[in-house]
This record gives structure tokens, sequence and C-alpha cells, in this order.
């Protein structure tokens, strides 16, 4: 996690809860239902929140949907600027997501080029009907012409700020901070 | 984990850290190699060079095939038709192939070192595709990443490698890569083609198949050079399969489910029967399709990132 002097604490465990409950209440009202959904974590920390939307919307429709792992670092747009190049990780998408309505699930929305590099990385593996977007945090910023569907979080922010997305599963903590970025960073 | 390596020359100064890092990308590449539309944008602009200079069908398609996936644009240079005919050095070919803007130059030469001599010379990322009877790291890494997949973990694990030892770069990146991984390695061959300083490198050493066989988890036929009977190395190929064939019946004295594996290609009849080639216990096919992801994991780890040369 990247590191930052703290400024404020946008939510806690309940908030994070009572966001991704919703979220999953949105997606399935968007969608009339569970039929063609394809539930996508994108790695890291969207794959414990894929794992939760999951879960609700099984407690509350009585249909477990399914659910994949999408890693993005072959896709991405900066491999070949960036000095050491991330471990890459399995993506691992249970279902055909032909004609289906795959919603992609991620942390933070910032700059728009982690979902450009998912878009592209998901078309690989088929053609799905749809492709939808949810974030627990809508930071702005976008360097991209790309929207969320569902937002947990609408937080405006500054280019020195840092929004740290802290999940039980990951991180043995569950808040989402924001930070000020250390003068030394650039 | 920090990748820091600019070159994949072999085994022998490959830490057990660097290995474990290229099995797990490997296995992340051989789910896209089997995807039904297997490419990726990832070396888009990327160029690999393939200058083999001894006979190659597995190795350099691999090679090939591996680069095309992850989008890179890939030229095999055919030796015989290339200026190597009209007396060009390595060195001089090299530097052609660099002065071409290359991104990584893949490397068979006939020549034990030529791989380094090319690594220290050029600035692209070198890969040793087997020079001369000193490494075959791709294949060590690929055998290695199909005993992995069908066995688990390899500590404790018993590898039997049968056949032309002295001439074999497989045999020699085999025994490093797998004691590494703290598997017991035997090596078996008749005397004049089992080199007796190849006890250095630790592993166990006979003549004698049928007695090396029992317990092993992994055999491994090599390949036998047939010219190397001209040389008097070994009296006759009835005699060569007689003593160091697998066949059906041989492989029972493992007294296991044992894998069988071979770097092809293979010699039916001599060092391996049609019967254990086609059975169920023989993972050649896998070795080849494997093949292709351990190369994916390495062009990937060498070219994926913009610093290619360590600083």
């Amino acid at each position: 996690m990247e590191v930052g002097t703290f400024k404020s604490k946008i939510l806690d465990a309940d908030g994070i809860r009572r966001a991704i409950t919703r979220i999953a209440h949105e997606i399935v009202e968007k969608n009339k239902g569970t039929n063609k959904l394809v539930l996508v974590g994108i790695r890291r920390r969207g794959v414990p929140l894929a794992e939760r939307i999951q879960q609700y919307i099984e407690e509350f429709e009585g249909v477990k949907v399914p659910l994949g792992i999408l890693d993005i670092t072959l896709y991405r747009d900066d491999l070949s600027t960036i000095d050491i190049h991330p471990v890459v990780h399995e993506t691992d998408i249970p279902v055909s997501i032909e004609g289906k309505t795959v919603v992609l699930i991620d942390d933070v929305l910032y700059t728009g080029r982690t979902a450009r590099a998912a878009l592209d990385a998901t078309m690989d593996l088929g053609r799905p009907e749809r492709i939808q977007l949810a974030v627990l945090v809508d930071r702005g910023h976008r360097e991209l012409p790309i929207r969320a569907d569902y937002v947990g979080k609408n937080l405006p922010t500054s280019r020195r700020e840092i929004v740290a997305v802290r999940l039980q599963e990951v991180d043995a903590e569950e808040d989402v901070l924001l930070l000020e970025r250390d003068d030394d960073m650039k | 984990m920090k990748w820091q390596r600019k070159d994949i020359l072999g085994l022998e100064d490959m830490s057990v850290e660097d290995i474990r890092h290229i099995l797990h990308t490997a296995k992340v590449m051989k789910e896209i190699l089997m995807r039904p539309i297997k490419k990726l944008p990832t070396l888009k602009g990327k160029s690999v060079v393939n200058v083999f200079y001894e006979a190659s069908t597995r190795t350099r398609t691999s090679f090939e095939m591996a680069a095309k996936v992850l989008g890179a644009d890939t030229t095999s240079i055919a030796i015989a038709q290339s200026s190597v005919s009209k007396g060009e050095s390595l060195y001089d070919t090299a530097k052609t192939i660099q002065a071409m803007r290359a991104d990584l130059v893949i490397l068979r030469h006939p020549s034990s070192g030529s791989a380094k001599f090319l690594a220290d010379i050029l600035d692209p990322n070198v890969i040793n595709a087997g020079d001369g009877q000193h490494e075959h790291p791709t294949q060590a890494l690929l055998d290695i990443f199909t005993m992995e997949e069908k066995l688990g973990p390899l500590d404790g694990k018993n590898v039997v490698i049968v056949g032309d030892v002295l001439h074999s770069r497989v045999a020699r990146s085999n025994a490093w890569g797998l004691q590494k991984l703290g598997v017991n390695v035997t090596l078996v061959g008749p005397p004049t083609l089992l080199p007796i300083e190849m006890e250095g490198l630790g592993v166990k050493m006979t003549h004698d198949l049928n007695g090396a066989l029992p317990g092993a988890d992994v055999v491994m036929a090599l390949r036998l050079q047939l010219e190397r009977q001209k040389s008097g190395l070994f009296p006759s190929l009835r005699e060569y399969s007689q003593l160091y064939g697998l066949t059906t019946d041989r492989l029972k004295k493992t007294g296991k489910e044992s894998i069988v594996l071979h770097p092809g290609p293979m010699n039916r009849g001599v060092e391996i029967s049609d019967d254990v080639a086609d059975g169920v216990q023989a993972l050649i096919e896998k070795q080849v399709t494997n093949g292709v992801a351990i190369r994916m994991a390495l062009i990937y780890l060498l070219i994926g990132g913009s610093s290619n040369v360590v600083a």
C-alpha cells in the first residue's frame, strides 16, 4: 500500500458494508434480476469486494451469481515505463461470458486506466452482451472516457491525495482512508 | 519479488526464487495459452529474433509462438541461408541483429558458452536455447513445470534421467534445476556416455537402469544421438536399447505410477518403446504445451518492463 500522512477516515467498516450492500441491490435492480450476471473482481481488492457482493445478492435473491477473478497486469499500458514489472497472477473466470452481463468490480476508480485494461482483458475472453463497472470509491481525475455504473462513495480529491481502501481479507483492517502524499514522493 | 535478470543462460547460476517466479508466471501464461483467442497486447512493438545454428523444430517454433501470443513480432534466421554461410562470425551476426533494434535474441549454437558470449556483447536480452553440451535452461524449466503440475511440490521426489548424459545439455540443466528444488537426481547411462565429472553436480550416477528405477517418481529418457554409434561410444542400438531403453515392463520396476518425460525428438524403439511413448504415463505432449508457457513467462519477464539492463 502507498504511504502518506493520514488526513481523514472516509468510510469505516459499517460504511463499507452499507455501500456494498447498496451496490449489490442496484446491480440486481438495474439488470432486472440475476439472470445473465457474472461478477468479476479486478485483482487485488476488487476480488473480496466481488465476493461480498455475491454473498449479499445470495442473501436477498437466493441466487449464487457466478464469480470470476481478473488480473490485468498483462494489459497495463504502463508496462514499458515502469521499472520493476509487477507479478502476474492468474485470471480465473469459471463460466463463459458470451452473451452475459459482466460486472467488473474494483476498489477505486481514478484515472480509468485500470478499467480500460480490464475492458480489454474481459473482451479477450469472449463477447459479453454488456459490461458494467462497480467501484467502492470514485475519486475523479479521469484520463479516459470511462465512468462507473455503481459507485459506493463519490469522493472529490486532489492528485496529491491517496485513497487507501483497506479490506479485512487483504489488509486485516476495514476502512477507507484519505492520505496526503509524502513530499519526497512525486 | 524483484526480477533482475537481463538474460537466461542456464540454471546453474539461477536462484531458487527466480526459478519459482518463472514457474509461477508460466502457470498464468498457460491459462492464456489455453484460451480460444490466445493473443495479448503486452509486448506490442517488441521484436524477438531467433538465431538457430542447429536444427530445431519444437524449441524454435515454441519460442516463436510464445512471443506471438504475447504480442511481440518474431523473426527467425535460417542459418543455412544466411551470411553465416559466407563466413560471418557469431559476433558480427549478433551485432547486425542488434543494429536492427531487436529487443530479445534467442540463440541456439553448437558451442558451449556461446549464449554467455552473446549476452556479454549485446544490449538486447538473450535467452539460451541450447549451447553445445552446456545448458538448455528452457527445456529444464518446462520439464520441472510438467513434473510439478503432475506431482505437486518436488522436494524429496526421485528423478531418473537415462541416456546419453555426456552430450546432453538437457540433463545438465535439469540436474542443476531439480537439485535446487530438493529433488534426488540419478543419472543413468553406459560408462562411455556418463562422464565421471558430473559427480561434481551432487547427483547419483549408475550404469544399471534396472537398479535405479525402484522408487522413481519421474523417468526421463534422453534422445540417443544416433551419430554417436559411429564414434564407437556404444556397440549397437540393439544392445543400447536392451540395457537402457524404456519399455512397459521395465517401467513397472519403479513400483509406482511414475511419469515419463522425453525432450524430443524421440527415437522410438531405441531409448523409448512405442507403448511407453504413447502410454498414459508419458507426458511428452504436455511438455510441448508447457514449453510454450515457460517461454512466454521468460520472454515476458525479460522484455515486459522497460529496464532490460540491470543498473
